[in-house]
């Protein structure tokens, strides 16, 4: 489902296997028990790389799975529990104690690219991939957090318009344009994957300390913090 | 120290010598009364504030060194900022900043306090060096840094990766209105903006008002801006 590795000075976190990577109540909380453990071994220059195999990073939440539940109300509540069980994720990540990048291998929707988004980088394939805010398509509403970290970290009110209400499936050169991604020029899921690998290296030799690259970090979306209740540690007077 | 000069009806704030221009108590208390004695100056509703510096820097920022002396000096260092701030915000007339040097941290901010920045190309940078050097950003700061940074992305770059930004990085970013050959050109060019300013606009204490209203979200960290829309005498920033 999820694996998390090492290599150097780099946390490579992956959804795995060739599916849509669905965010299923185990799938949430085994991301959220992997980020825990990156937390607890991070140290001066770790850096959290995301990404998936196969053709989706991820498509959001596992509607399949609420659609089970047998009835209306069943399936409404099995919604919920997934997107007041996903907010822990976005804030793990808000608070992680490293620069994180979004590696996106494919097709990243709704909760998988609120996902994407929850990371300080995200890069993209030029070739293929679509970012697709389906909820105004399937008739969802948009939880409260979703709409605060667009608002983060979309600037232009006409980019945050062409992600949520325009329910249009944005490539990657759109996507840079619209400055929804940091970059989109590679052309294999191994060349977003070298490309951030190169990006977390740079950033790892700077040997920052996480507790403070976390406490700026959280300082740059206060909305977003109150929010999910993530502690932004505000310093009315500096420890100078 | 700092020194004032009036350039046809133009006020030129300098801050002088070849130092680092550290924002210690002793200089933010002489140019805060340099602001006063242009304040109540007769020809204040049909002028233009300029602020440069000598030598190699802008203002490097608060004086670490003394701060680590005494501990309480650097609570005092940032009221003291926060008083100079508040008072570059209600001025009422349009502020320039020459930035003909480093800018870093609090010297930063404090040239991002003005309405225009113009910087020379030739060398000098705007760095905000927190996350470097290890210090917590006040949140004050963070209110800055959102006003006059538009873009998610650009406020991530100066505050996430401790960009340090050339003139023409900031021109780019939208942190800088305009860059210029060397640090004379700079000047100059301020000089030109200022008079243009002056023959276009009408009196002063409109301004003053309105750009409070603009950055009121700013007012409210440095000084506790109530709501009847007067700017708050009592300093709430030591929320201690």
């Amino acid at each position: 489902m999820c694996t998390l590795e090492k290599r150097g000075d780099l946390f490579l976190l992956t959804l795995t296997g060739d599916g849509e990577h669905r965010f299923h109540p185990d799938t949430i909380a085994t991301i959220l028990s992997l980020l825990d453990q990156a937390k607890s071994q991070s140290k001066r220059g770790s850096v959290l790389i995301t990404t998936g195999h196969g053709k989706f990073f991820s498509n959001g939440f596992d509607l399949a799975w609420a659609q089970t539940a047998g009835s209306k109300t069943g399936a409404a509540n099995r919604l919920h529990q997934m997107v007041e069980s996903f907010k822990p994720v976005v804030a793990a990540l808000l608070d992680l104690p490293m620069p994180t990048i979004a590696a996106l291998n494919g097709h990243a929707a709704a909760a998988g690219l609120i996902l994407a988004l929850s990371h300080d980088y995200v890069f993209m394939r030029k070739d293929r991939g679509v970012l697709y805010m389906s909820e105004v398509d399937i008739g969802l509403s948009m939880p409260e957090y979703f709409s605060a970290l667009v608002r983060a970290k979309i600037g232009t009110s006409a980019a945050r318009r062409e992600l949520l209400l325009s329910g249009k499936k944005i490539r990657g050169e759109e996507a840079v344009g619209l400055g929804i991604v940091d970059t989109a020029a590679y052309d294999s899921a191994e060349g977003v994957v070298e490309a951030t690998v190169r990006l977390g290296e740079k950033l790892a030799g700077k040997k920052w300390s996480g507790e403070v690259y976390a406490s700026i970090r959280k300082s740059l979306y206060p909305e977003l913090c109150g929010i999910l209740g993530v502690e932004a540690r505000v310093f009315a007077t500096p420890k100078l | 120290m700092c020194s004032l000069e009036k350039h046809g009806r133009l006020f030129i704030l300098k801050l002088t010598g070849d130092g680092e221009h550290r924002l210690n108590p002793t200089l933010l208390d002489s140019i805060r009364s340099t602001i006063n004695k242009i304040r109540s100056d007769q020809s204040s509703s049909q002028s233009v504030l300029i602020t440069t510096s000598d030598g190699k820097f802008f203002s490097n920022g608060y004086d670490l060194a003394l701060a680590e002396t005494n501990p309480s000096l650097s609570v005092l260092m940032d009221a003291k900022l926060r008083s100079l701030v508040a008072d570059l915000i209600s001025i009422p007339m349009p502020t320039i900043a020459a930035v003909t040097g480093h800018a870093s941290a609090a010297g930063c901010i404090l040239a991002m306090s003005h309405d225009y920045v113009l910087m020379r190309r030739d060398r000098g940078f705007l760095y905000m060096s927190e996350l470097d050097i290890e210090l917590k950003v006040p949140a004050w700061f963070m209110a800055v840094i959102r006003a006059k940074i538009g873009s998610p992305a650009a406020r991530r770059d100066v505050m996430l990766t401790a960009a340090k930004v050339t003139a023409e990085k900031g021109v780019e970013m939208g942190i800088v209105d305009s860059a210029y050959g060397n640090a004379a050109e700079t000047v100059e060019a301020a000089v030109r903006l200022g008079e243009e300013i002056v023959m276009r606009r009408g009196g002063g204490h409109v301004y003053g008002k309105m750009r409070e209203t603009l950055l009121r979200e700013v007012l409210v960290h440095t000084i506790g801006f109530d709501e009847t829309g007067s700017s708050g005498v009592q300093n709430t920033g030591s929320k201690l």
